[in-house]
């Protein structure tokens, strides 16, 4: 387990140093509200830096503030990570995706009718950049989301 | 990740987030976010564990039926401790041979690489994918390029479709991802932990890490000193 308090000083600096980056989210925002949850169809969108083997890494500029695209049925195989950051823990993405990317507990969930569906598409991003850097195509992605049905989307950092 | 939540519920799509630092989420405030107790890399806890991750999701995915926002809320249950050979203290499965001159490192990194190959390949095969494939580099050829470059920061990018920031980038990441898969027979976050501690502090790879990283931040090429800004853990660098 990890809080802040658990970090390095040079660690815990870094982190609360970013907070004054994060202004300007007032909690004012729009609010959707959903279809009730055995009716959603849900994508996820991952700020983990991952995408699928030959699609340009996360490593410099203008693409890394681009989203990739990991259709649903994309093996875990074919699945990498080239997140910038190195002060992380990535064993657990080496040994299962799930713990990024929880692909596989999402089709279950739909299995169960827990959810009503899981999108054909989901969205990587990588999350080592100002918040404001991702906001185009952030908000350029809620179309796809849309033309694949999507009702809602599960958010995860790394 | 907050700010997408705001970006997409203007657009039209809810969201539910997962924090891993709370102190960020409170600060932007997104629609919904379901706040986790687990190591940075970590989101769902633990890796291999079906019914824990199916229990943070669950957390999250319910806060979407909340009547309004924003919701922070906390996921209390902690990612289970280590069981069984996990809950073991780490142990490197190699011992590398003290075959060649002390002080040659580069060597020494070669030789590494060499006596990991086996526990690499026989982690690939149990997990079927190996992640230290992004520069197209083997993992030998990887390591000549670093070593190279940790002593003379002219020398070229290994491929001409890449630029040095982010050919070095990538073979970093290779060689680490490498040397992690090699060890991992399947660590708990604590043997995570310290696979990464003996990877920067007791390897030739790290050894050449450092040096690179020293060399990048003495550069006149302003991309190889952004590189030495993050070559390094922070942990294990001086505050």
């Amino acid at each position: 387990m990890v809080r802040l308090a658990d970090l390095s000083e040079t660690e815990r600096k870094g982190m609360l140093g970013r907070i004054k980056e994060l202004s300007g989210f007032n909690g004012a925002g729009a609010w959707i509200t959903p279809p009730r949850l055995s009716d959603c169809r849900v994508a996820i969108v991952t700020t983990a830096g991952i995408h699928r083997h030959g699609d340009v890494p996360f490593t410099e500029g203008p693409a890394q503030a681009d989203y990739r695209v990991i259709p649903g049925n994309t093996p875990a195989a074919d699945i990498t990570m080239s997140h910038n950051s190195i002060n992380y823990d990535r064993t657990g993405f080496q040994q299962d995706i799930n713990v990024v990317f929880p692909i596989d507990r999402l089709r279950e969930l739909a299995a169960e009718k827990v959810i009503g569906g899981v999108a054909d598409y989901h969205y990587s991003f990588m999350g080592a950049l100002p918040a404001k850097a991702l906001e185009p195509r952030g908000r350029a992605l809620a179309g796809l989301l849309k033309k694949d049905k999507v009702d809602a989307v599960i958010l995860t950092p790394v | 990740m907050s700010a997408l939540g705001h970006y997409l519920e203007e657009e039209g799509i809810a969201t539910v987030a997962i924090s891993l630092v709370r102190e960020h989420t409170e600060a932007m405030k997104p629609p919904r976010a379901l706040w986790v107790p687990f190591v940075l890399g970590r989101p769902f806890g633990i890796p291999n564990d079906a019914q824990f991750q199916r229990r943070v999701l669950l957390a999250a995915l319910r806060l979407l039926e909340k009547p309004s926002g924003p919701v922070l809320e906390d996921f209390t249950e902690e990612a289970p401790a280590p069981t069984g050979d996990d809950a073991e203290a780490f142990v490197c499965p190699v011992s590398f041979a003290p075959t060649v001159a002390e002080g040659n490192v580069a060597a020494k990194f070669q030789r590494e690489i060499a006596e990991l190959s086996t526990w690499h390949e026989l982690t690939m095969n149990r997990r079927g994918r190996t992640t230290a494939t992004l520069s197209g580099l083997s993992i030998a050829e990887a390591a000549k390029f670093v070593s190279e470059l940790s002593e003379n920061d002219a020398i070229a990018s290994y491929r001409k479709d890449l630029d040095i920031l982010p050919a070095v980038r990538l073979v970093c990441h290779d060689i680490r991802a490498y040397y992690l898969e090699s060890v991992a027979a399947q660590p708990g976050a604590k043997a995570a932990a310290e696979a990464e501690e003996w990877f920067w502090t007791k390897t030739a790879a790290g050894k050449t890490m450092f040096r690179l990283r020293q060399t990048c931040n003495a550069s006149k090429n302003e991309a190889l000193q952004r590189f030495g800004l993050r070559a390094v853990p922070t942990r294990f660098t001086p505050a």
